[in-house]
């Protein structure tokens, strides 16, 4: 066998744009009329666009590849010419071995039958045989945590468990060639960081995967190269640090207020005790000034600081009003700056910080800015979650029936990099 | 053609699946869980002997045991077929989800339909025996026909089944004309009579190529005689072109559904 694993060579996709004929009677009329009066079939109403275009590359056996774009850049197009649901306009594709793809993690459900029905459902529709599915069946109902409930209908789960049973089925076929989406963005944290691991796990093994995310980290993490996508275009392919990196110099559209706002922010920079800044370790110190200037008179004048995840939960929440800086007050062309400082106790990855200048006792928005920033936080130690609580074992010990004690391990503070 | 059917024999499983889904998720939602598997076939019996005794009324003749065993050899395939194709038409509307977002070969949907309506076929015919045995119809060497007749029935309703199932697919107003056509396809197919009693003109009726194979079920089951060889092939030869025309067909359109549905 070849060392390719997978192979796009000048694939183009069309898609039609507005009304096609979707019942025949409307089609028929349409077709004596073409027949009879020479009228164009569906004449007007096609508007053709390119989904994707002149895309080719190659993945290696046991390589990961990551693709990065907006959205609308085409990656769900790629990924359904990958998994052969969809056929290109034009181009070949070629795929050694068995590929599967984790799209939607919980299509081949279906809500009467039991979480143990349904994983065999699933398990074959992904293309696994009943008896693989027998030999993996403890592992997939360990790795979901639904022990309890595998008998019943699926109906009554809740969707984080819905979620969870359906990776857990996915995540056991064992492909040649994986293809992941934004599957991660189920379940709870803990949760998903479980399916990185499993996915992790899976490319260590030697599976090739394509691998297609908002989530910049989990690229980052798992593909040594990534390829970056706009408007149906391949700009990029290369390592995926450079390709982020052009990703993040790309604009941004960000709300932009509107002219009639009393109160405008206008700055938000964020810095470490060097400068400006957007990557920081978990644990260290960033300042956040923000300025904001007002058009009108506006009083009780608050600004607002959150952070959120990836997920856009939010994580912290603070403001210049709950931290005692009283009301402000500001006449038609004046500023106000502020400087809030943080300590990042957040966990590995990515976190907007967003802000808000508002009036405190009518809670009305002036202007906001979701995001403002972009913070990259990094750190060394294993900790899984949004915070980070320094933890550290400070004692290990194997205990014998009470009395004596051996010291395993004398450790030393794993914090102290 | 030969790759697509090598394909398809590899997610054999997966049509066991399918169609031990749809039966399943079937009974579990009905309350009267098997009795609905007999229910239609049940009515279509009654209606069958009511038009049977309708006859024998206007022709003076009593009703005997076995044109009712006619009317009930017939009329639980009809039932089938009836039902399949009606199944199977939805089948690929109604699994948009695993049309859009999973790879697999789609004729497994109208093929899992057709097997499911046949399960409840399986389910009918074993009340059919029942009634068969205490009708005292008796067994004969013909009956080894039955099951060539069936396979030929089934071959031509997944044939039906994947074209219906693809076409309503791309056109959503097919379901309704197929509706029309099994409503009103009893009339114009020898179920609740046959065609002895239509005369010379009734030869007409067995160009329905339904016809011949019901025609050859009560042959067979009831009268003990071979069906008519010629006509059995005429059904035979429509099957196959049934299945694989609309195999070849319903591959051909396979790429296009999950843009198009």
């Amino acid at each position: 066998m070849s060392d390719i694993a997978l192979r796009m060579e000048h694939i183009y996709k069309k898609f039609r744009k507005g009304e096609t004929y979707n019942s025949l009677r409307d089609l028929l009329p349409a077709i004596t009329g073409k027949m009879f009066r020479g009228q164009e079939l569906n004449a007007g109403d096609v508007r053709e666009f390119w989904a994707l275009q002149d895309i080719s590359f190659e993945v290696k056996r046991g390589e990961a590849l990551g693709i990065i774009g907006r959205n609308g850049a085409g990656k769900s197009t790629a990924l359904k010419i990958l998994s052969r649901i969809m056929k290109p306009t034009k181009g070949l594709m070629v795929v050694n071995g068995r590929l599967s793809a984790l799209l939607e993690v919980t299509a081949g459900f279906h809500p009467d039958l039991t979480g143990m029905e349904n994983i065999f459902l699933h398990g074959t529709i992904l293309g696994m045989s009943k008896r693989e599915i027998q030999s993996k069946l403890d592992q997939i109902i360990a790795f979901s945590g639904l022990e309890e409930f595998i008998e019943t209908p699926v109906k009554r789960y809740s969707s984080g468990m819905y979620a969870r049973l359906g990776f857990s089925v996915a995540a056991h076929v064992d492909p040649d060639v994986l293809v992941v989406d934004e599957v991660l963005s189920v379940g709870d944290f803990v949760f998903q960081q479980r399916c990185m691991d499993r996915i992790r796990s899976i490319i260590k093994a030697g599976t090739t995967v394509l691998f297609v995310s908002h989530n910049l980290k989990s690229v980052t993490e798992i593909c040594e190269r990534s390829m970056l996508l706009e408007h149906g275009k391949m700009l990029l392919l290369a390592e995926t640090n450079t390709v982020i990196q052009e990703y993040l110099k790309s604009p941004v559209t960000l709300a932009t207020p509107q002219e009639n706002r009393p109160v405008l922010l206008s700055s938000v920079r964020v810095r470490d005790d060097s400068g400006e800044q957007t990557t920081f370790e978990s644990g260290q110190t960033a300042w956040v000034d923000i300025e904001v200037t007002a058009r009108e008179r506006v009083d009780k004048l608050a600004i607002s600081l959150w952070l959120r995840d990836e997920r856009e939960y939010e994580i912290f929440d603070t403001s210049t009003e709950r931290l005692g800086c009283g009301s402000i007050t500001l006449q038609p062309g004046q500023s106000y700056r502020c400087t809030f400082e943080l300590t990042l106790n957040v966990a590995h990855g990515k976190f907007e910080l967003c802000t808000e200048a508002f009036q405190c006792e009518l809670e009305k928005i002036y202007d906001h800015k979701v995001p403002a920033a972009t913070l990259f936080v990094g750190s060394s130690m294993a900790v899984r979650g949004a915070v980070n609580c320094f933890p550290r074992v400070i004692e290990s010990l194997v205990c014998n029936g009470g009395t004596k004690c051996t010291t395993i391990t004398s450790l030393s503070n794993p914090l102290e990099l | 053609m030969k790759e697509e059917l090598q394909e398809l024999y590899k997610y054999r499983e997966l049509l066991y699946m399918i169609t031990y889904r749809d039966i399943k998720v079937r009974y579990k939602q009905s309350i009267m869980g098997f009795l609905w598997a007999i229910l239609m076939p049940i009515l279509i019996v009654m209606s069958g002997i009511v038009v049977r005794y309708a006859y024998a009324m206007v022709g003076h003749a009593p009703l005997k045991t076995a044109d009712i065993a006619e009317v009930a050899i017939k009329s639980i395939p009809w039932a089938f077929i009836v039902s399949s194709i009606r199944f199977s038409c939805n089948s690929l509307t109604n699994n948009r989800d695993l049309v859009v977002k999973i790879y697999f070969p789609k004729e497994i949907f109208p093929m899992a339909a057709v097997l499911a309506c046949f399960f409840d076929f399986l389910v009918a015919c074993a009340a059919l025996v029942i009634f068969l045995v205490v009708a005292k119809i008796g067994l004969s060497i013909y009956l080894l026909w039955v099951p060539v007749l069936l396979v030929t029935v089934v071959m031509m309703c997944v044939g039906i089944g994947m074209l219906v199932s693809a076409a309503s697919l791309f056109f959503r107003d097919v379901k309704y004309i197929v509706e029309i056509f099994l409503t009103f396809g009893i009339f114009f197919t020898p179920v609740f009579y046959n065609i002895r009693m239509l005369g010379d003109r009734g030869k007409l009726l067995l160009l329905n190529p339904i016809a011949p194979l019901l025609e050859g079920l009560s042959a067979t089951v009831v009268h003990h005689q071979s069906p008519d060889v010629h006509w059995y092939l005429y059904s035979l030869v429509f099957s196959l072109a049934a299945f694989l025309g609309g195999f070849i067909l319903f591959k051909d359109l396979e790429p296009a559904f999950a843009e198009s549905i």
